[in-house]
């Protein structure tokens, strides 16, 4: 019976996700009974919106416990169909949740953001950096995701778009150590996500990229069929798909899927 | 008996696994969509950079440390075994602080080569040579330690010089120890992972080593990372068979 509201709930939800979002999730109404724990798997671009998420969702339910892990996609899909156990799954691409889906161990993922990619520099601009071009010249050091990360897909779609031939000296582990090089100062640039640049606030400096050549992901999430409390899980996906959740993801740059 | 059995068990049979699940029909597409040889000819071509490095800096540390006495020796020991208990990752952060582009020496590398050390090939020999180079010392000193020095005294009365004595005799009397220091120094650097990620960045062609690309093959294609394996175990039995003398049977005449 519990999982039965908490399932309407979430079906509410994913309703009023896709249009405005005056429902009654959107409220988050307390779903009576939630307890336990949860772990999240999510990717790294999600670190700063999920914890605030996270935050809310425990305060509008006293007494549960979301553990949150950041990754590549890629490395925790890899995770997850070698058998780790965690309860719900946001990937930054549809590839690595298919990856899970077709293995059978989730179904019906949906999309919830979308994000973009904006050339990141340190506050210094030491490569004197002002365009995407400005990457493929010779001594500039950038630095992007590795080729199975979605930052990295995402990053190859941006160069082919705008027909720049770059050499990266670096191919990071996921989004948040691309992000760190540039930080560090140790690269002239980075391709990051547009709420990666955000959230690093006066620590890089952002290049916007023209919508033109720019390329999108879109972020699928999905509760596991081997989550060991489905009730809260289905919950915590449903709060993400409210409007008090979408609000916080906005909040951080993410676009609508 | 059954501890002993279950220890050979445990170490025989993720290898044996590895070569299980490795997708052998598929093998040579494998090789050539990952860029497989590229990674191993830099591994190699680093490992051995960092081996020849190791040898020119750790063979005269090893013998400094069996041979004199002086204030301080004990620290100096500790520092050369700081890179065999720090984890190679926080060898990776530590290269960064010194010889990063932000790095206290940073400037000084721009200024005299005219280009940053992180994300080069030699930043990932560097990173081996800092994590391989202290297997290298310690095998090494404890040969220098327990050979015989009466033979280089006798060659001293004899009136050979110093140089003489150290390339004639001290040499010769450690050199199995420097091979086998080398060829541990080697494997180690073969197999470096955390600080050559991190300080080499990882770049296919330039700073990917095969054990890093296992990394990045795990997270698209986990299926195809055991057929990545196949080279280092390939490596790991030639390096067994070299040293077969001295690792595959039993103590008895030393």
């Amino acid at each position: 019976m519990k999982v039965l509201v908490v399932s309407v709930v979430a079906l509410l939800a994913l309703a009023g996700c896709s249009s405005s979002g005056s429902t009654a999730a959107g409220n988050s109404t307390p779903a009576a009974g939630l307890h336990g724990s949860i772990t999240v798997d999510a990717a790294a671009s999600l670190t700063e919106a999920f914890d605030a998420v996270g935050k809310q969702f425990i305060a509008a339910h006293p007494g549960t416990k979301v553990t949150m892990r950041y990754g590549a996609s890629s490395d925790l899909a890899t995770q997850i169909t070698q058998g780790d156990k965690v309860d719900v799954f946001a990937s930054a691409s549809t590839k690595n949740m298919d990856a899970v889906v077709s293995a059978n161990l989730a179904a019906h993922p949906v999309d919830f953001v979308a994000n973009t990619l904006e050339i990141a520099v340190p506050p210094s601009n030491p490569g004197k950096i002002a365009a995407l071009s400005d990457l493929a010249k010779p001594g500039v050091k950038v630095a992007v995701c590795a080729a199975a990360v979605p930052c990295g897909v995402v990053a190859a779609k941006v160069f082919a778009n705008a027909g720049v031939d770059v050499r990266p000296v670096a191919n990071e582990a996921d989004v948040k150590s691309t992000l760190a090089a540039v930080e560090s100062g140790e690269v002239d640039a980075g391709l990051v996500y547009v709420t990666d640049v955000r959230s690093a606030r006066d620590k890089v400096k952002g290049i916007v990229i023209p919508d033109a050549v720019n390329a999108s992901t879109t972020y699928p999430i999905v509760v596991l069929k081997g989550s060991g409390n489905a009730a809260l899980a289905r919950a915590f996906v449903a709060y993400v798909l409210s409007a008090a959740g979408q609000r916080v993801l906005a909040a951080d740059g993410f676009r609508k899927p | 008996m059954p501890p002993a059995l279950i220890g050979v068990l445990f170490l025989l049979v993720p290898t044996l696994a590895l070569l299980i699940r490795t997708p052998w029909s598929s093998l040579g597409a494998i090789y050539r969509d990952q860029g497989v040889w590229t990674a191993l000819r830099l591994s190699i071509e680093s490992s051995l950079e960092a081996l020849a490095a190791s040898l020119v800096l750790g063979v005269p540390l090893a013998w400094m440390l069996a041979r004199f006495r002086f204030p301080g020796m004990g620290i100096v020991r500790a520092i050369v075994t700081i890179p065999l208990v720090l984890p190679p990752v926080i060898g990776g952060v530590a290269l960064f602080s010194i010889f990063g582009r932000n790095g206290i020496l940073g400037d000084g590398i721009n200024a005299v080569f005219g280009s940053d050390l992180p994300f080069t090939f030699p930043a990932i020999v560097v990173a081996q040579t800092f994590v391989a180079m202290p297997f290298l010392v310690v095998t090494v000193e404890g040969a220098f330690r327990i050979a015989d020095q009466g033979v280089e005294e006798a060659a001293a009365t004899l009136g050979a010089s110093r140089t003489r004595i150290f390339t004639r005799v001290t040499l010769p009397l450690v050199l199995p120890s420097i091979v086998a220091g080398s060829v541990l120094c080697w494997a180690r650097a073969l197999g470096e992972f955390g600080a050559t990620l991190l300080f080499g960045g990882n770049h296919a062609g330039t700073t990917q080593t095969l054990p890093t690309l296992v990394l990045t093959v795990f997270g698209s294609q986990p299926e195809a990372a055991p057929a990545l394996a196949l080279p280092l175990i390939a490596v790991a039995i030639l390096v067994l068979g070299a040293m077969r003398d001295r690792w595959l049977r039993p103590v008895a005449a030393s």
